[in-house]
């Protein structure tokens, strides 16, 4: 990635120096900001990003209202620890499966990445999609680009200050609303909005709610390609998974050099020029503000709105599209033909990041479909180890946590295995609530004539526990069972 | 603090804080523009030059992140207004962890006690009839009580089952309640001297196995009758013990340390101590009642 002068932000604030000779410079080593005034463009690519626009805050905005068997359908609920997601209800023994989900994302991102560059910053991240609808609120209230540099430029701040305050208000109902929604993954949706109707709120909901809305007005608001450039590891990182077959938005330097102002429908050789006419209508249209001519940029977020704003240019002027366009390196540089663009598609990269990808998605959906929904922890009596019940039987003593993670009450039923003749002692059957730790407390007696056949000291045994109405809802626990000596 | 025996450290402290914090502030203001020696056809540096011609690119960082320096010595003094931090000032906020400790216990007894008050108003056999006391009454006793006496309270060598019908100091809500708080002293003295040296010890021994009908030699339980008067102040005439004392009845097959032959003898040889700490201070008088009725119940059923 280039990262020349020509990059970086805030020149020599002094001077102009003079040619040859050395002068002495003040120069800030921090850049004041420089305000991007996007422009509105139209074209595929633009409206590709607005289907993942809507198809990723209708999945937001309305999981939350989508009800399931009596209960919201995803609700985390913090408090009580109990992840419900449609029929699955999670607990913290769950955890792994979160790993798993980071898993999964990780090693998508990697494979997206190296067929096609940062695509999802381009499309689906969420600092991209909200600065796509808060920018699209700025037009529809302050105008397109060159209206809203005009007006910043010529018109004071009070008489400016009607519009931006409308659009705030815009963007703070936008903020409050996904700050809402926010909340609404972890308290019951309904609920919360009674409570915000009826103003009973618990502090930490409208902190959530409040602080949720703020940093979204702030990210998508004000700081946008800030957030990319020097908050996201993402964004820096990705290049790494880059090679040259990788499709990124690139500029077709060949094609479009020597660049210069030309007549419309003639042939830009007859008059010694490239395609590129120069109109810089790709950087007015650059939400990071940047020239995509001067090549790959970690500030590119892959988002290919320059190509659509170029071709637009280029159907007007009667050049072929494609000036800027999704291309690898290696086409850009052997001239190669599209076929030859996708041979070079399945490549080792690809498929090793495929297929690890498919692997672990496979397994930790194999995973999750076979999980019991029971967890049994066996504690051993620490303070006795066994004690003799006089002339009769050797016990030993064990407490179970029995955890049912199922939507269901059960009847649990202990049985001890290991050891012929070995048996639990009394009613060992412990009804468990849907979602709640028991304590059993089982004691389990061997008879005294088996256990002098057998050597002093700790036997290895099972403690199962399992359901009376579901027989697959099952779990064995290793333990140890001690012979006095 | 007794270590600030006079106010050096505690100043040390102090001067040490503000110059950091300010030195901060005055760095950064200074620092964050600086003069190059700037030719023409060279990219900018930050003009820093090691090594004879190492030199860095001058890349900014945005101004926003900076003014973040700022506040973050902002936030620095403001902390250090409200909270403990300079020397052994307190802070306007008098924040201290025992404080925040103090006030979470008061949060819990405010939510807990009036639960705790209901259950201590009510006599302990009416306590064990209620199943969620039990459960709160168990989750104590598993933590508490059940190092010694088993989580399934049926004890082991030295430490009484509880779950059975015998008690040694009483087997009512009262008694166990006044055990819990008070803890118990048991003590036997060596009797072996008393009952007559070795062979009065096995004399003794074969009359106690014969009054709970255990199998024993009948010549020599005839014999040890005589001696076991030594007992009787304790164990009664009968061998059905003392409650007041604590002295547990022979005559059922129920053995604290064990019912053979070498055991019983060894008890009387030897004499036994065993001690129930008092958790009157630990649990408190309310969680106590609940632990009562909790192992009242276990032979109450």
């Amino acid at each position: 990635m280039t990262t020349g002068p020509g990059n970086t932000p805030g020149g020599p604030s002094g001077g102009a120096p003079v040619s040859g000779a050395v002068v002495e410079q003040t120069v800030l080593l921090y850049a004041p900001g420089k305000k991007i005034y996007a422009k509105a463009t139209k074209g595929y690519f633009n409206n590709w990003r607005w289907v993942f626009v809507f198809l990723t805050q209708a999945l937001y905005y309305l999981t939350p209202w989508v009800q399931w068997n009596g209960r919201q359908a995803v609700l985390f609920d913090l408090e009580a620890r109990r992840f419900y997601i449609f029929d699955l209800m999670l607990v913290p023994q769950d955890f792994i499966y979160l790993t798993g989900l980071l898993l999964i994302s990780a090693l998508g991102l990697f494979l997206f990445t190296a067929i096609a560059g940062r695509l999802f910053c381009g499309y689906a991240c969420p600092q991209t999609v909200y600065t796509e609808i808060f920018m699209q609120v700025e037009r529809w209230i302050e105008g397109d680009r060159h209206v809203r540099m005009r007006r910043d430029r010529e018109k004071s701040l009070s008489a400016r200050l009607p519009l931006k305050l409308s659009k705030w208000f815009v963007w703070a109902l936008i903020a409050l609303w996904t700050g809402f929604t926010f909340g609404g993954y972890f308290t019951p949706i309904d609920q919360l909005g009674m409570g915000v109707l009826a103003g009973t709120l618990g502090f930490w909901q409208s902190f959530w709610i409040l602080f949720y809305a703020f940093f979204t007005m702030m990210q998508a608001g004000f700081m946008r390609e800030q957030v990319c450039k020097y908050m996201c590891p993402y964004a820096r990182f990705q290049s790494a998974m880059f090679d040259r077959d990788t499709l990124i938005v690139s500029y077709d330097t060949e094609r479009g050099e020597p660049r210069g102002k030309r007549a419309k429908h003639i042939d830009p050789k007859s008059v010694g020029k490239g395609d590129c006419i120069d109109c810089g209508v790709c950087v007015e249209v650059c939400p990071t503000g940047i020239d995509i001519r001067d090549g790959l940029q970690y500030e590119c977020i892959g988002c290919g709105l320059c190509a659509d704003a170029c071709n637009t240019i280029m159907d007007r002027m009667g050049t072929p599209r494609g000036l800027v366009r999704y291309a690898t390196l290696n086409s850009l540089e052997h001239r190669l033909t599209e076929k030859e663009v996708r041979q070079h598609f399945f490549r080792p990269r690809v498929l090793i990041y495929g297929t690890i990808l498919l692997t672990v998605t496979i397994a930790i959906l194999t995973s999750l479909a076979m999980r019991t929904p029971l967890k049994v922890n066996v504690i051993r009596d620490r303070g006795a180890l066994a004690r003799e019940v006089e002339g009769q039987y050797i016990e030993n003593t064990y407490r179970l946590q029995i955890n049912n993670t199922s939507d269901r009450p059960h009847r649990f039923v202990v049985v001890p295995h290991g050891i012929n003749h070995l048996k639990a002692d009394g009613d060992t059957r412990f009804t468990v609530e849907a979602g709640a730790v028991s304590t059993a407390i089982v004691s389990v007696q061997l008879p005294l004539a088996d256990a002098e056949r057998m050597s002093r000291g700790s036997h290895k045994i099972e403690l199962e526990v399992r359901s009376e109405d579901d027989r697959a809802l099952t779990v064995t626990e290793k333990a140890a069972f001690f012979l006095p000596r | 603090m007794a270590d600030f025996t006079h106010s050096f450290w505690n100043l040390f402290v102090i001067i040490g804080t503000v110059v950091s914090v300010l030195a901060c502030g005055v760095f950064l203001f200074f620092l964050s523009r600086t003069k190059i020696q700037f030719k023409e056809g060279k990219v900018e540096t930050t003009g820093h030059v090691w090594d004879e011609n190492l030199a860095e690119y001058n890349n900014p960082l945005p101004r926003w992140w900076m003014i973040l320096f700022y506040i973050t010595i902002v936030f620095a003094i403001v902390y250090l207004v409200l909270f403990p931090g300079l020397g052994d000032a307190k802070g306007s906020l008098s924040w201290s962890s025992t404080g925040q400790y103090d006030k979470e216990v008061a949060a819990a007894h405010a939510k807990f006690g009036p639960i705790y008050a209901k259950y201590a108003a009510t006599p302990i056999e009416e306590v064990a009839k209620d199943e969620a006391a039990l459960k709160i009454g168990q989750r104590i006793f598993v933590n508490n009580c059940a190092q010694c006496h088993g989580t399934d309270a049926r004890g082991g060598k030295g430490f009484p089952n509880l779950t059975d019908a015998d008690w040694l100091y009483g087997g009512d809500g009262a008694a166990i309640k006044t055990g819990i708080l008070e803890g118990r002293m048991g003590m036997m003295p060596p009797m072996a001297d008393a009952v007559g040296g070795p062979a009065g010890v096995e004399n003794v021994a074969n009359y106690v196995l014969s009054l709970s009908g255990s199998p024993h030699d009948s010549v020599k339980a005839a014999l040890g009758k005589e001696q076991f008067a030594a007992c009787a102040a304790c164990h009664g005439e009968d061998g059905k013990g003392m409650t007041a004392l604590g002295a547990p009845n022979l005559t059922d097959k129920v053995w604290l340390y064990g019912g053979s032959i070498a055991t019983i003898s060894e008890t009387i040889n030897k004499g036994r101590g065993g001690v129930m700490p008092a958790w009157k201070d630990i649990l408190g008088e309310e969680r106590s009642h609940l632990v009562s009725a909790y192992v009242y119940s276990l032979s109450n059923k």
